[in-house]
């Protein structure tokens, strides 16, 4: 699992990391999982994939609804977890590894918090 | 409960077919089965019963209170049924002669001229089959419009993030892309976020009105008229018609093009998956490209969405619950309607915090989130439990802007008895999550079917019988 202080959090409850090589890997959080209940599907972009700062790249479905996830960054796909498209409980079993897509190219990025941060924009919101 | 397969009996049969009086023609031998087909074998008491028994397990209208919220779960008068079973309409054929079936063409034109009149539009299509293939075919007219004039940039459709979840799909199907703008406090549209969202490229907006919280945006014609400036069209979403039915009209309020659920607003038992319908009316500026029936001897090639004229006998139905009523009627319906959830909605908003506005349209949504917090009870457990009170859970989790949504909608056809009971549940029911929200956890206690593995079937259907 990844460390949290080293991860940056959307107020749209999708992680990123750095993986130090160009990369940017994306996540839903814990507290999305937990929101969202079990997921059925899961829906991928492709590699090759723009993907905007602040706009859907893809889908998740739970037995209550599905729901759009953001990117938190702008940047191109430069992979996709296929692992996920099967097995789509890995997010709810270990949110911060089941990451969805790598962006490689990332110029802008949605407002980011640290863990604290959004620790704190979810108890607000509570 | 068995199924009718684990009821089969080899060599058990009854005579359902009649006996062929025409020649047999024989199917060319590379055509044919190699194994017969693994049909059920069953005698006529077998079959009788097995669909009793599965009826009796169902819960429609004719058992009890059903407030789906968003679905306008309505009772269906007799006569709507009694006017579809006649012989003179359940036996023709699209392909007859017209001489020979003026009586349907005479339903056709009156039902088109009563929706023209009451969605305020021009013309109609009753190809459409249900709610979401009119969505798809109305969106196909605005692709159509923008095509004809050289307008070839406007691919996005502005839908905001409260709509029934079909918007973004039928857009996405027609080949759109979806721009999705926030509500504002109030659960309506935020007329600055419209206003950024429109372009040159904005082809059109999908809406529904009163929205899908059950309130009716006011600035229902600045909405529209933004839209228009921008050069994009104005599609109405007519699943929440029930509301305002004889009262106002999308043409009015800046509508180029709607859909109309006839099976839910206008009287056909829906639910079970079909038949439907969902003709599309729409202005003069969308008319040249309707969908055409192939036989009707049109040079230019139109669109068709399904054969011939959709599903006939629901559009009779609708047609006969439209002349029983009269407009009068109608509106009253739709009064009643509106009415009822407020009725509803008073007797439960001190418990259950209604997520937006005082006054509601036809459907409200409440919110069970601090519920939730101080009990651990989920909008799940209170919908399970209402079961075991003899009624349908409303519609959960939508839309997904409330969290924990309850979302009733009561329709006209419910008494002021039936709301006050179902208000009378729902306040015991509330006072049961303090004191016993493992009751809740566990409800339905008398129904045959408890909580099904949800998690499972989504990721693992069984969707075959498998021997």
């Amino acid at each position: 699992m990844a460390n949290l202080e080293q991860l940056k959090f959307a107020k749209s409850h999708e992680w990123v990391a750095d993986n130090g090589d160009g990369t940017f890997s994306i996540g839903l959080t814990d507290y999305a999982q937990k929101e969202l209940g079990d997921l059925v599907f899961v829906n991928l972009p492709a590699v090759g994939d723009d993907v905007t700062a602040g706009e859907v790249f893809g889908d998740v479905e739970s037995v209550k609804a599905v729901s759009d996830v953001f990117s938190p960054v702008s940047g191109v796909v430069a992979e996709v977890n296929e692992e996920l498209l099967d097995a789509p409980q890995l997010i709810n079993e270990a949110p911060y590894s089941a990451w969805m897509i790598r962006v490689e190219n990332v110029g802008d990025t949605e407002e980011l918090l640290t863990v604290a941060e959004y620790d704190a924009f979810i108890a607000q919101g509570e | 409960m068995q199924l009718i397969f684990e009821k089969s009996r080899p060599g058990r049969g009854c005579t359902i077919l009649p006996v062929c009086d025409v020649p047999e023609v024989q199917l060319p031998e590379q055509l044919k089965r190699e194994q017969p087909l693994p049909l059920p074998e069953l005698s006529e008491t077998d079959i009788s019963r097995h669909y009793t028994a599965l009826a009796k397990r169902a819960h429609g209208v004719n058992d009890g209170f059903y407030p789906l919220g968003s679905c306008t779960m309505k009772y269906n008068p007799r006569i709507d049924e009694e006017m579809a079973a006649l012989p003179g309409f359940t036996g023709v054929h699209p392909l007859q002669p017209a001489a020979t079936v003026q009586g349907c063409q005479k339903v056709l034109d009156t039902a088109k001229a009563y929706l023209c009149e009451a969605t305020g539009m021009d013309d109609i299509t009753f190809q459409p089959a249900a709610g979401a293939h009119g969505e798809f075919t109305g969106l196909l007219l605005i692709k159509a419009y923008h095509e004809a004039r050289g307008d070839l940039h406007r691919n996005k459709i502005i839908i905001p993030d409260a709509a029934h979840g079909t918007n973004p799909a039928s857009a996405v199907m027609a080949g759109f892309t979806v721009v999705t703008i926030p509500s504002n406090a109030d659960g309506c549209v935020d007329l600055d976020a419209l206003r950024a969202s429109v372009g040159e490229d904005t082809a059109g907006l999908m809406l529904t009105n009163p929205n899908t919280v059950g309130i009716f945006d006011s600035n229902i014609l600045e909405i529209t008229d933004i839209i228009h400036r921008a050069g994009g069209l104005n599609y109405y979403d007519g699943a929440n018609f029930n509301a305002i039915m004889g009262v106002v009209r999308p043409g009015d309020m800046g509508f180029d093009v709607v859909h109309l659920n006839l099976h839910k607003t206008f009287a056909t038992p829906h639910g079970g998956g079909g038949p439907g319908s969902g003709p599309v009316a729409c202005k003069e500026i969308l008319r040249p490209y309707l969908p055409g029936c192939a036989v009707a001897g049109d040079s230019a090639p139109k669109l068709q969405v399904k054969g011939f004229y959709g599903n006939f006998l629901v559009v009779l139905k609708a047609l006969t619950y439209m002349m029983t009523l009269g407009a009068e009627g109608i509106r009253e319906a739709c009064e009643g309607a509106v009415l009822n959830a407020n009725y509803m909605m008073s007797g439960l908003r001190d418990l259950y915090p209604v997520a937006y506005g005082q006054r509601c349209m036809h459907e409200f949504v409440l919110s069970l989130e601090q519920l939730k917090k101080e009990t651990g009870v989920s909008a799940l457990d209170v919908a399970k439990s209402l079961i075991d009170y003899g009624m349908h859970p409303p519609t959960m989790y939508f839309p997904l802007i409330v969290h924990e949504a309850l979302m009733f909608e009561p329709t006209e056809t419910e008494s002021k008895e039936t709301l006050d009971e179902a208000i009378a549940v729902l306040r015991a029911l509330y006072e049961l999550a303090y004191s016993d929200a493992e009751q809740m956890h566990q409800a339905p206690h008398h129904a045959q079917i408890k909580r099904p593995d949800e998690v499972q079937a989504a990721r693992h259907p069984v969707l075959r019988y498998q021997r």
